[in-house]
């Protein structure tokens, strides 16, 4: 049965915020899902297959995301982006950013 | 932080001349010099800085537009400007597609939020197809002002 929808709450770690590079990479991963990718800031929903989109919620540290993901492969769709923001996050620790696959 | 409040007026640029990423980069930043918007001499580290931040991945963001930007000590407030290419410049681009509007951002140090706070008046104004289609057929350099200026009176 498609249309299931399953989100996530995650709150904002990076001092830089939501930035352009993390959200490209979220939206090249949500890309990948056949199932529709939405992502909240408070009363902001986007979509999180483009980083234009994204770039909407201008989401600051601390401030908190719902990353939503709704068909067939929804929950493969969440654990990724899940999986992603957990890695940028601890790779940010670091301070040094991660390279973002390059296409064309 | 509406567009009209960081894009400098006079660094507009309607029809770049270069065909490469790394001249478009160099074009528009030495438009925003010749405006006088770099406190301290040679932007050339801008320019540096910026390709730099493009080999981490590519601001070509999809959709015919681009956001190539920095962090610098060499400007004290956010600046920026647009420049528009007629034939397109291949930038690496998520989509693969050719680039056709560019908006430039240099930041000063440790302000995100600013930073942020001008991706979503970017995105607020090219998210609207209409409005970039608008934007990719103005010719000059006052109709692309004008067109910004408008966009930032429209509510969300």
């Amino acid at each position: 049965m498609s249309g299931d929808t399953v989100e996530h709450k995650l709150i904002v770690t990076n001092p830089q915020g939501f930035h352009l590079r993390p959200m490209a990479a979220f939206a090249e991963v949500a890309n990948r899902f056949q199932s529709t990718i939405n992502v909240s800031k408070e009363d902001k929903q986007v979509n999180g297959k483009s980083p234009l989109e994204l770039m909407f919620l201008a989401a600051e540290q601390g401030s908190e995301l719902m990353i939503q993901a709704t068909g067939p492969d929804a929950a493969d769709a969440l654990k990724a982006l899940v999986d992603l923001m957990a890695k940028m996050s601890s790779e940010e620790q670091n301070s040094e950013e991660p390279p973002l696959p390059r296409k064309g | 932080m509406r567009m009209s409040d960081f894009v400098v007026r006079e660094a507009i640029i309607p029809d770049l001349k270069a065909a490469t990423k790394e001249g478009v980069i160099r074009e528009m930043v030495e438009s925003l010099k010749a405006a006088g918007q770099f406190k301290a001499g040679d932007p050339e580290d801008t320019v540096k800085a910026i390709l730099k931040r493009e080999l981490l991945g590519s601001t070509g963001i999809g959709r015919g537009v681009a956001i190539p930007h920095t962090k610098h000590t060499s400007v004290e407030r956010l600046v920026g400007t647009v420049a528009l290419s007629r034939a397109g410049v291949m930038f690496d681009s998520l989509d693969g597609e050719p680039v056709h509007v560019f908006v430039l951002l240099v930041s000063p140090q440790d302000r995100p939020g600013d930073h942020l706070r001008a991706l979503e008046n970017v995105s607020r104004t090219l998210r609207d197809d209409g409005f970039v289609r608008a934007l990719r057929s103005a010719t000059t350099r006052e109709e692309i002002w004008s067109l910004l200026d408008e966009s930032d009176q429209q509510p969300g």
